[in-house]
């Protein structure tokens, strides 16, 4: 199944990339040689095989239930391009 | 046409951890904004989550609680979405498999019945931050102290066919993550939230009809409201020739009606996939049983103990054992007063009205149970009548000291002296002596009602103070005689 030219813009879209004219046909060709990939792994039969949720042998280590940051609020927001009040300000979103 | 009325739930309950789940940040409430917000909750490049144990623990905890599938292996998927209080633009979640699987929860309708209430799932996920949309020049404020708080998401089938149930249902989840101690269930802090997904169909078909999800409701009566004023606005706009579209909705309590949100379908298209930075979390069988060992009694079981050790009814063991706080005042009651149902009676009603005027929950009561029990212990003494009681309990209520003393400083203590009594009650009939003309001219059936006008004229001239029992059995006495 390959992409359209509006499936990638629906994509870029609920990326939030903005792509211009000149790009989506290269970025429309490049993802579709992708999915070309996975259509041929998708052939391989895989009967009986547990999918994998991740390419390391391991499982996750949990930590204790302890809280060990304190508040560097300042520091952090000192990099923010915008702050009141210590709250980060952002572009009005309303839903 | 006849309506039937299909409701699943999806109900967000905030894990009570001293820390979040990916992050050492606090987790307290209320705290001035971003002081709570490391770098790992800020989404910085190069930061790794790393999983709170203790989320992981209290969600096997809720699995065992309603009976289901714990997986030996969970995996954590990042759910992708843009909204400035979500900093890394997607939420870790839990997708394909969830740390606990389907089980069951029954709750209790109206007429005493149980309903056995489906639960698909129940996986972790971490919170988002709060936006604040008053007025910063144009701009939305972002507090992210909440961003990472450990979230147990749990998923109902659509089981539930009226707004009553869907709020029994919400009411037996809160008190059940109550009695585990794995989430406060304060609903107006945010720590418990409803999204309600209502549908309707014609009665008799099978398919459902299309649902609409209600946002964020907050509060038990508000998600009754919701849910009924959904259902009419889907029964009245099915009716005019209309389609239900798909959508998420919100509530708004003042003008009691739901509005459209956004439309659900990009929204909801999510692209969840791993997440590469966390590994497959493996749930050892000696580690669940441990967790099984560690269950507290749960509200199923306490009800039915209390009906079969106390012999309560099915009503009051429910209302009861509806938080473990409060079944555990009663039991507290119940064991230094020595009748249970007593107890249980002074519990639900003086104690209950009591709390309900000052606002408070049982274990801000300014009445202990140490107190109310050594009243019932006087009750049972006969050192006062259950009318007197009120008295004593409404003094005990204002801190005025234990049952005892109430009693010896406001000179309550129940006459039981016969002599005394009826001495009284010669002065009573003396100054009623018309009306005890009547009453002895009277036939038996009218004597019913005069007779408690001497009770009362009586009850009257001892402040009350007098047996009742005893005042009865003399006063017929001499009535009669």
């Amino acid at each position: 199944m390959a992409l359209q030219r509006c499936d990638v813009e629906k994509i870029a879209h609920l990326a939030r990339l903005g792509l211009n004219e000149g790009e989506l046909p290269r970025i429309t060709d490049a993802l579709n040689s992708i999915l070309g990939l996975v259509d041929q792994m998708q052939a391989v039969d895989t009967t009986g095989i547990e999918p994998l949720a991740h390419p390391l042998e391991a499982t996750q280590r949990l930590r204790p239930d302890q809280v060990t940051e304190s508040n560097q609020r300042d520091r952090y927001q000192a990099v923010a391009p915008s702050t009141e009040n210590g709250l980060y300000l952002v572009p009005k979103v309303i839903e | 046409m006849q309506w039937e009325v299909v409701i699943g739930l999806e109900i967000h309950t905030q894990l009570a951890t001293q820390s979040k789940i990916f992050s050492g940040s606090a987790t307290t409430f209320g705290s001035e904004p971003n002081t709570q917000a490391s770098l790992v909750d800020l989404g910085m490049p190069g930061v790794l989550p790393v999983l709170n144990q203790e989320a992981v623990r209290m969600a096997c905890m809720f699995g065992l609680a309603i009976d289901a599938e714990i997986g030996p292996r969970n995996v954590f998927a990042r759910k992708n979405y843009f909204y400035p209080d979500l900093p890394k633009g997607y939420q870790i979640s839990q997708m394909d498999l969830p740390i606990v699987g389907k089980g069951h929860l029954d709750i209790a309708l109206e007429d005493g019945t149980l309903k056995r209430i489906g639960v698909t799932r129940a996986h972790l996920e971490e919170d988002a931050g709060k936006s604040l949309h008053e007025d910063f020049n144009g701009a939305t404020g972002i507090d992210l102290n909440r961003a990472g708080t450990p979230l147990l998401e749990i998923v109902s089938e659509p089981d539930m066919r009226s707004a009553k149930e869907a709020v029994a249902y919400v009411k037996a989840i809160h008190a059940l993550v109550r009695y585990l101690g794995i989430c406060d269930g304060n609903m107006a802090e945010g720590s418990l939230r409803c999204d309600c997904n209502v549908s309707v169909r014609p009665k008799g078909q099978v398919e459902f009809g299309t649902r609409c999800e209600i946002k964020n409701v907050n509060s038990f009566r508000f998600i009754e409201r919701a849910i009924n004023s959904e259902i009419q606005r889907q029964i009245d706009l099915i009716e005019d020739g209309g389609k239900v579209v798909q959508e998420t909705r919100l509530y708004d309590p003042n003008k009691d009606e739901t509005r459209s949100m956004r439309s659900k379908e990009e929204a909801n298209d999510y692209r969840y996939f791993p997440d590469p930075d966390l590994l497959p979390v493996v749930i050892e069988p000696s580690f669940l049983e441990t967790v099984r060992a560690s269950l507290p009694e749960l509200p199923t079981q306490k009800v039915e103990r209390f009906q079969s050790q106390y012999g309560l009814s099915a009503y009051d063991a429910n209302v009861l054992a509806s938080s473990r706080e409060q079944a555990d005042y009663f039991e507290q009651v119940a064991s230094i007063g020595g009748d249970a149902k007593l107890a249980a009676n002074w519990v639900m009603v003086e104690l209950g009205s009591l709390l309900n005027k000052l606002g408070v929950e049982i274990d801000q009561s300014p009445v202990s149970a140490e107190l109310l029990g050594g009243m019932l212990q006087r009750i049972r003494d006969n050192t006062i009548s259950g009318k007197i009681a009120k008295t004593v309990f409404e003094a005990m209520a204002a801190g005025e000291g234990d049952a005892d003393s109430i009693i010896e400083s406001k000179g309550l203590k129940q006459v039981t002296d016969t002599g005394a009594i009826d001495k009284m009650l010669d002065e009573v009939l003396a100054a009623n002596a018309e009306q005890v003309e009547q009453y002895r001219a009277a036939d038996e059936a009218k004597r019913g009602k005069m007779f408690g006008f001497f009770v009362g004229q009586a009850m009257k001239a001892s402040k009350g103070k007098a047996n009742p029992g005893q005042v009865n059995q003399l006063l017929k006495a001499k009535l009669e005689g």
